[in-house]
């Protein structure tokens, strides 16, 4: 569990990262920063590992205040990937997962059997291994990434937009198998995003951040976006916009769930006899707002 | 009546090399002052730069101070020194020292300054403490341009530690003013050879070094190897023949 008891970032030079926040991320579970640019996200991820200090406040992880215990201890114990990918150019793929075990004293050959594992377990061909990170494409070093933040095996997982180099497409596989790892291994995510639809693929919880690390709004996915606690959040989750204003459309037999625009988004599935045709019946005037989750496929025919 | 062909001749003489004064005897002293004197500067500056490059602090300062160090005129230096420490050694090690030190230090933290701030902060991040961020990190990818300002100092002093034989009787100056001395121009111009052909030797060492050093960031090629994707594991694994050790 990490608790952020009314934290706040004042830098240097004036900038108020971070106003007055508080938040709980509990145990086993993925909540989400969402935010748009410079609202304060990554000030607020390295306050966990100390790599930001609070001005004032305190962070807590698993109970335990981390100004009270030693930096280089906790940040061992804490998966961290960085939102620039920060792998060490100089050194093999392999020898970049394996660094915190190795820093933690493991023999060599033993880190190195456990980084070709985790190579598996974010989808990488342990070939790879052997190459250095300048070698790799955008979204197998994010990979690597992510690899290496497992190394220790650690129980709280720090991710600054880790799948934001990588086209749309390695980037849902990425979410997937993200998805995938955490039903595994259940760790404490704190996951940063300032895309709407990658926080609400993957948040158990996510915390909608306004400019200064204000909470707006924090609740489940289904929660913000069937009650958005007021126009910031609506328009940030884009619930405003036309390629959200769902309704269904029927064509060859299928229901197919448009936008405003009246362009096809998905395909409606299920059963349409029973429950679901009461329900479909009141939304199709207006839209389909909040029922996103789980009756979308995602995919546009077509495309 | 070819001074060439005369140095050439006074080189291939085999008795000028031997004895107490004699050139191979020289050119020993002559590498031996180098090595002290780049040895010296290197104690003093390598580790300054390097932690002037790691804390970002003090750079102004440096700067300054090797820009000065670089104006000092060595034989001015030389001759106040040994008219302070007497005839000897000291004079002329540290006028080369002061002479050296301006291209050591400027390697070392410009090399460190130079590693990119992701990748240091990355290192920090994932829980190494300072000493471990500069020895794993900084000092690797540091190494080539650390080693430059070894080449371009060792340069300087071999080429300067002539001066040396103004107040101590040790390396290839020697014969150089003793040539000048007696009018004799071959030994003269044999003995500035010698300067350069040392100079050129060491500029080649360092320069394989400096290519040694330098960090790997690509695994070596792998040859004939098929297309990305159709055999994904076994080949590739196979073939990388070594494995750098850290
Ligand atoms: N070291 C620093 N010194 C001064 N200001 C800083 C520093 N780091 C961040 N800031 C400022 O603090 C604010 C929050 O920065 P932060 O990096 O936390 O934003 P973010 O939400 O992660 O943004 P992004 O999505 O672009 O990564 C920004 O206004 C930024 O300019
Ligand atoms: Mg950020």
């Amino acid at each position: 569990m990490i608790e952020f008891r009314s934290v706040r970032k004042e830098y240097a030079d004036g900038t108020v990262a971070v106003g007055d926040l508080s938040l709980v991320v509990p145990e086993r579970s993925t909540t989400v920063l969402l935010g748009s640019s410079g609202c304060g996200k990554t000030t607020l991820l390295r306050m966990v590992n100390r790599m930001v200090d609070p001005t004032s406040g305190t962070v807590l992880v698993d109970g335990r205040d981390v100004k009270e215990q030693d930096r280089v201890r906790l940040r061992r114990s804490i998966g961290y990937v960085l939102q620039a990918g920060g792998l060490m150019p100089h050194r093999s793929v392999l020898d970049n997962v394996a660094t915190v075990p190795r820093l933690e004293g493991a023999t060599r050959r033993a880190a190195h059997a456990r980084a070709a594992e985790l190579l598996e377990v974010v989808g990488l061909d342990p070939a790879l291994g052997r190459r250095y990170p300048g070698q790799l494409s955008g979204g197998q070093q994010q990979r690597v990434g992510v690899a290496r933040a497992l190394g220790a095996d650690p129980d709280v997982l720090l991710m600054d937009e880790p799948f934001g180099a990588v086209d749309p497409i390695v980037r849902a596989d990425l979410q997937a198998e993200l998805r995938r790892l955490q039903a595994e291994l259940g760790k404490t995510v704190l996951f940063v995003t300032h895309d709407v639809d990658e926080a609400l693929r993957l948040g158990d919880e996510v915390v909608v951040l306004r400019s200064g690390g204000v909470v707006a709004q924090q609740g489940t996915p289904a929660e913000l976006v069937a009650a958005p606690a007021d126009d910031f959040v609506a328009d940030f989750l884009g619930l405003r916009s036309r390629q959200r204003q769902l309704s269904v459309r029927e064509q060859d037999g299928r229901r197919l769930v448009v936008d405003a625009d009246g362009r096809p988004v998905g395909v409606l599935e299920g059963s349409l006899e029973g429950s679901l045709e009461g329900s479909l019946e009141g939304s199709l005037e207006g839209s389909l707002e909040g029922s996103l989750e789980g009756s979308l496929e995602g995919e546009v025919p077509g495309a | 009546m070819n001074l060439f062909l005369d140095a050439w001749r006074w080189l291939a003489t085999g008795s000028n090399w031997t004895g107490d004064g004699g050139a191979a005897t020289r050119l020993v002293e002559h590498l031996l002052v180098s090595g002290l004197v780049v040895g010296i500067a290197a104690i003093i500056a390598v580790p300054l730069g390097v932690l002037v490059g790691h804390t970002g602090r003090g750079r102004t300062a440096v700067v300054l101070a090797a820009s000065a160090a670089r104006a000092v005129p060595t034989l001015g230096l030389l001759t106040l020194v040994a008219l302070a420490t007497g005839i000897g050694l000291t004079g002329p090690v540290v006028a080369l020292v002061v002479l050296a030190v301006p291209s050591l230090l400027a390697g070392a933290y410009a090399g460190v300054e130079s590693v990119d701030r992701v990748t240091i902060d990355a290192a920090r991040a994932v829980g190494m403490t300072e000493a471990q961020v500069v020895r794993r990190v900084e000092l690797p990818l540091a190494a080539p341009l650390l080693v430059g300002g070894l080449r371009s100092a060792t340069l300087q002093v071999v080429a300067t530690s002539t001066l040396a034989a103004y107040t101590a009787d040790v390396g290839l100056g020697r014969l150089l003013f003793a040539g000048l001395k007696a009018r004799e121009y071959d030994v003269m111009l044999a003995s500035a050879l010698l300067v350069v052909a040392l100079a050129l030797v060491l500029e080649g060492l360092l320069a394989l070094l400096q290519r040694l050093v330098t960090p790997r960031t690509a695994a070596p090629a792998e040859h004939a190897r098929p297309a990305r994707n159709a055999h994904p594991s076994s080949t590739v694994a196979e073939k990388s023949p070594t494995e750098r050790t850290s």
